[in-house]
């Protein structure tokens, strides 16, 4: 009797976890993939279609615009903030005064929520009214009409996700450089390695686990970019991202047609492929991170 | 991090705590805008014991029609009274069996009390009734008297109404309009200019998609296009932020307001404009744009109790009340010819008559035929206008592409 419980306990404390993930991740996995392989519309499950969804979906140049613009936002997004990031930890590595202010100071845009941001950085880049414009008229370059091109909606979106997330990433890294041995500095010092030559040769190698989890996390993200996009448009059909889907995201393009369209076996094909694409990126992003060891 | 999902989950039980009542029931009317129905609810309350009325408001039709959608298909959270914006009974009228049948509650003695055109919309092919109409979207022509007087026009309601006969003319006053822009949103003009092209728009009868053979959509198309070209639109989208705030700057001086509007123009203009806004008839023959219906979900477990509180908020006098809360014009006939109604004038629109100036636009209007995707088509539509307005494509590009992203989307 003893022995059973014993042997039964470990897997009783784990699972909590495995239940809620059956729950509400393995279910919803598995059933939306049964609605995508179904015509599936506001009156309720139709007729099983196999692949079509997905046949449809390869020709839609709408699914295939909010993929390009997804993986724009994530590079414009992801490559400067973890770049910000990194220069960031560093600087916060030293011995300063106020260090734990500063600490939290970046950690400060974390707390606040994204659609108070959107709206705020919504604000900033407006066409008629927005501080970015009056900025940019100061220099005598004419106002720019935020919305209309994919080059300023991408860039006015990555940075309320930039201004998110950059410092998030900087602790993450300032906590793995913490744990990088001082003598190593010290004998690099010793032999005469400039600060730089130290970041690169001795910091940058040594926290590489955490770059890796830091890339993939923003990764991911980044391809579930929604809100931002969402509260930047604004309007009835801000769904669409632009008049001419300008920034239309992959997620906004799933719910467009789940609940928009109401064509809920395409909204659950677009979710499968976000899940295809993410995993298919994590895994690249992965293989590259780990090549350069 | 798991204390604060701790403290959610007590906030979350106690939250559900505070909605059970003593002993009474709890009706959840669920809205989109404004339906003006306040004073009924304490009314209802007081003449009911035991019923408490709770409203859930989303401020944008486009927010609240998802999540309709969710609480429908999902069978949870619909409450017990939903309001239906006509464009969307269109597409719930193929799923009627997700709707109390109000003939069980004794609303088919009711068809009287309803424009014969707005009750049938709402009744499927075998006669279950699934809503009871509230409002129907009367024309009208906002404009800021003030913006009209220092561009050198008449001021007057009668005398601006006299100036656009027909949509030509608005064009032709608003170019008269210097540094202000003449009205707020292609999008929204353009909807009423299609509003008054016939019987149909993008669908005919049978549901087929005519959006490239009606001619009625292109004349629309062409108006508002040439409205553009003529530098007229402020280009702001409607219900955005930039919306709203372009009517406290006096960003148009005009905004074609169907009657369920002036609620919304008077609370985004704020106190400080009353009296600058009036109203005036509509260019072009008066016709209907949206108007909503009251239904019962299925899921309510007091459809009872829902269908008298829905019967009550439709009926005559509670369209006169919510007419004079908020202006959404009645669809009672009763209530439409009540002195109360056509006597009425609004204060905050310079004692406007708005039941006789409303009265006179239903009075002109055809019911118009809408069809299933007819709200995702005109998303489509208004877009390729926004982007002729942002000058990135040509209006015959624009027009090729709303056709063709219309055709993709009924495949």
């Amino acid at each position: 009797m003893r022995s059973v419980t014993e042997r039964l306990s470990p897997y009783l404390f784990v699972a909590p976890f495995f239940v809620i993930f059956a729950a509400f991740g393995l279910f919803p996995l598995v059933y939306t993939a049964w609605v995508s392989v179904h015509e599936w519309d506001i009156a309720g499950p139709g007729a099983f279609v196999g692949l079509d969804n997905y046949v449809t979906l390869f020709g839609d140049p709408d699914f295939w615009n909010a993929t390009y613009n997804t993986i724009g936002m994530l590079v414009l997004a992801t490559v400067p903030q973890l770049f910000c990031a990194l220069v960031l930890a560093s600087l916060l590595n030293q011995k300063l005064r106020g260090l734990t202010f500063l600490r939290m100071g970046v950690l400060l845009p974390i707390v606040t929520s994204v659609a108070a941001v959107g709206i705020v950085f919504s604000q900033i880049f407006d066409r008629d009214a927005g501080m970015a414009n009056g900025l940019l008229g100061l220099l005598g370059v004419q106002p720019v009409d935020w919305h209309a091109d994919k080059w300023s909606s991408w860039t006015a979106i990555a940075t309320m996700v930039n201004w998110r997330w950059t410092g998030y990433n900087a602790l993450i890294y300032l906590a793995a450089m913490q744990a990088v041995p001082r003598d190593l500095y010290e004998a690099a010092t010793v032999d005469g390695a400039s600060k730089v030559r130290q970041f690169f040769s001795i910091t940058v190698p040594n926290i590489r686990p955490a770059i890796l989890f830091t890339v993939i996390m923003s990764t991911i993200a980044g391809m579930q970019l929604f809100t931002e996009p969402l509260i930047f448009g604004q309007g009835g059909f801000a769904i669409s991202g632009g008049s001419l889907r300008q920034f239309q995201t992959l997620s906004m393009f799933m719910f467009e047609k789940a609940f928009r369209d109401f064509d809920y076996g395409y909204g659950s094909a677009v979710a499968w492929l976000i899940f295809v694409l993410i995993t298919l990126l994590a895994v690249v992003n992965f293989l590259i991170t780990r090549r350069s060891r | 991090m798991s204390r604060l999902f701790a403290l959610a989950a007590v906030v979350a039980l106690s939250a559900c705590g505070a909605q059970a009542t003593d002993d009474g029931t709890t009706l959840i009317v669920k809205t989109f805008s404004q339906f003006g129905y306040e004073d009924l609810y304490r009314e209802y309350e007081a003449s009911h014991p035991g019923i408490k009325i709770k409203e859930e408001n989303i401020g944008k039709l486009g927010d609240y029609t998802p999540k309709l959608q969710q609480w429908m298909q999902t069978g949870k959270g619909a409450g017990d009274v939903v309001a239906l914006e006509e464009g969307i009974l269109v597409q719930f009228m193929a799923r009627p069996d997700q709707f109390a049948d109000l003939r069980e509650h004794g609303a088919a003695e009711l068809e009287p009390n309803f424009l014969p055109w707005k009750w049938k919309q709402a009744v499927t092919g075998d006669g279950k009734i699934v809503g009871l109409g509230t409002d129907v979207g009367a024309q009208g022509m906002c404009y800021r008297k003030d913006l009209f007087a220092q561009a050198g026009l008449p001021a007057d309601r009668d005398q601006v109404g006299a100036l656009w006969p027909t949509w030509d003319d608005y064009i032709e006053v608003g170019k008269r309009f210097k540094g202000t822009k003449f009205f707020d949103s292609s999008g929204g003009v353009y909807q009423n200019v299609l509003m008054q092209q016939g019987d149909h728009t993008y669908y005919d009868t049978s549901n087929k998609l005519v959006i490239d053979s009606n001619p009625g959509v292109l004349k629309a198309w062409e108006t508002t296009v040439r409205m553009i070209e003529a530098g007229l639109s402020a280009n702001v989208d409607q219900w955005s932020p930039q919306w709203n705030a372009g009517f406290k700057n006096g960003a148009f001086a005009t905004i074609p307001c169907p009657s369920w509007m002036l609620g919304t123009i008077e609370k985004q203009s704020g106190p400080e404009l009353k009296g600058k806004w009036d109203v005036t008839r509509v260019p072009g023959d008066g016709a209907v744009r949206g108007g909503s219906f009251l239904a019962v979900p299925k899921q309510s477990k007091h459809q009872k109790q829902a269908a008298e509180l829905a019967k009550f908020l439709t009926s005559a006098k509670g369209q006169t009340a919510a007419f004079k809360s908020k202006n959404n014009f009645p669809s009672s006939p009763q209530a439409i010819d009540d002195p109360a109604v056509r006597e009425f004038t609004n204060p905050y629109f310079g004692d406007a008559p708005v039941g006789k100036i409303f009265g006179e636009s239903v009075k002109a209007l055809k019911p118009v035929y809408l069809g299933p995707d007819n709200i995702a088509i005109n998303d489509r539509v208004v877009n390729a206008l926004t982007a002729v307005e942002q000058r990135k494509l040509t209006p015959d590009e624009a027009w090729a592409k709303a056709v063709d992203d219309a055709k993709r989307l009924v495949r």
